[in-house]
């Protein structure tokens, strides 16, 4: 299991939450349905998808480029 | 820079994030044995290559892609990208909609997840008759459907781990890499080449043709799954590096390998195979004859008139049509049907029969078809095989 830390929420989201997630959505608590869905979010905001490389990859790809003589 | 296919380059590439996620699921997930050419579909999913697609096509999507020779929502789209699983794995493993399972290679190494969204049974016949527009088996394409499950698995993927090869790693560049290459070389058109043979007189032709009307040439070699008889890629990649280091402006070519599978759809690989190009950064693409052809089963310039059926806008990337390009005795020099008055007993031009023959007998090919360097690359290869053969 991975480091957690803690994250307050409004209770009422919380509730509301609770209540959405019933017991058939595969989700066991609203805790793995936030962080499911963080991830599915944070992942859409990273450079990669949004069709940009991020610096690391800038670095190697310059470097690729310029060993084939492109660059 | 050229919009994607659908408007946004896809990526589909798990994030660290991602990995932590996947990496805690894994374990619990079932999977599913992809075959090279599924291996090779995720792969350009997850890069962009084939955006807007994000996975393995819903029902839907597969249906509208057949009738129509587009998704449903109406984008130009004309090949279904699909898993075929057997019904009995799905009863075995009691498979289901809304979960998520491994895919893995032949080898058991897990590549990719996949979100199951749809499981629809298909007709292959209709798949066959409808993309391929035939159902002989003889065709390559119709063989591989025979041999595949009958039953789909839709939805997202992300790709945990990039395949590795053997060779030529270098040359692999994804869609987000060339359009950094194009970006940062100041390319604003760009012509695509797709190949999947050694290059010959006639293909060079085309391209400088091109390289006339547009910024830069991107040789573009599919080095995923081919036909058994087609020469093998490491052998044509060396034909393309001896060709690039002497006949090619080297500021204004690239070499990049496309790990699609080929399909050999004709016409309408024609359109994929463009619109590819286009999320690669391609603005234009070289469309020969009988593009992705195999046998007689589309005739010689189906691949042309297919763009006809789209609007210029909606495919995106301009079509670079060439008639059939050969070496004329009269001209003395490469010309095409266009340009050429001579009849066709002047043109020097081989089959892939004909070329095979001569190599397998040790003859060279004739300069005026294909440059002496690489056709001392491909008798040395035939040369091998023979020896290999006879041992």
């Amino acid at each position: 299991m991975s480091d957690r830390v803690s994250i307050k929420s409004p209770r009422p989201l919380y509730v509301r939450l609770q209540q959405v997630i019933g017991e058939e959505s595969g989700f066991s608590s609203p805790t793995d349905f936030i962080v499911f869905v963080l991830r599915d979010l944070v992942g859409t905001l990273e450079p990669e998808r949004q069709g940009e490389l991020s610096d690391d990859e800038l670095v190697a790809v310059r470097r690729k480029l310029e060993n084939l003589g492109y660059l | 820079m050229i919009e994607a296919h659908g408007g946004r380059l896809i990526s589909r590439i798990a994030n660290e994030s991602e990995q932590e996620r996947w990496r805690e699921e894994l374990p619990n997930l079932k999977h599913v044995t992809l075959n090279r050419r599924e291996l090779s579909d995720v792969e350009m999913i997850a890069t962009g290559a084939m955006s807007p697609l994000e996975g393995f096509m819903n029902q839907r999507d597969y249906e509208h892609v057949c009738e129509h020779g587009r998704l449903a929502n109406g984008i130009p789209w004309t090949i279904p990208i699909t898993l075929a699983v057997s019904s009995e794995l799905i009863a075995a493993e009691q498979i289901a909609v809304g979960e998520n399972v491994a895919l893995q290679d032949i080898d058991g190494e897990v590549f990719a997840v996949l979100e199951i969204a749809d499981i629809y049974k298909v007709d292959k016949d209709h798949e066959a008759q409808s993309v391929l527009q035939t159902t002989d088996t003889a065709h390559p394409g119709v063989a591989y459907l025979q041999k595949t499950g009958d039953t789909y698995l839709g939805g997202r993927v992300t790709m945990l781990k990039r395949p590795t090869y053997e060779r030529f790693e270098d040359f692999r560049l994804d869609p987000r890499e060339t359009r950094f290459l194009f970006k940062e070389k100041g390319w604003d058109t760009i012509a695509a080449f797709q190949t999947r043979n050694p290059i010959h007189r006639a293909h060079e032709y085309l391209q400088k043709c091109a390289l006339e009307l547009v910024d830069a040439l991107l040789i573009h070699p599919i080095m995923g799954e081919t036909k058994s008889d087609d020469i093998p890629p490491d052998v044509r990649l060396e034909c393309y590096n001896e060709l690039l280091k002497g006949y090619y402006p080297a500021g204004r070519v690239a070499m990049s390998i496309l790990p699609a599978a080929m399909r050999y759809a004709g016409p309408r690989e024609a359109i994929f195979h463009a619109i590819i190009r286009k999320n690669y950064g391609c603005t234009h693409f070289i469309v020969g004859r009988d593009h992705a052809g195999v046998g007689n089963y589309y005739g010689t310039y189906d691949a042309h008139d297919i763009f006809k059926q789209f609007e210029a806008l909606e495919i995106g990337i301009t079509p670079l049509f060439f008639d059939h390009a050969f070496y004329c005795n009269s001209c003395n020099n490469m010309a095409s049907q266009k340009t050429c008055p001579h009849g066709s007993d002047q043109h020097v031009f081989l089959s892939g029969t004909k070329i095979r023959e001569m190599l397998s007998n040790g003859e060279s090919l004739p300069p005026e078809f294909t440059r002496p360097e690489v056709s001392e690359i491909l008798e040395r290869h035939y040369s091998n095989e023979t020896a290999t053969v006879s041992s």
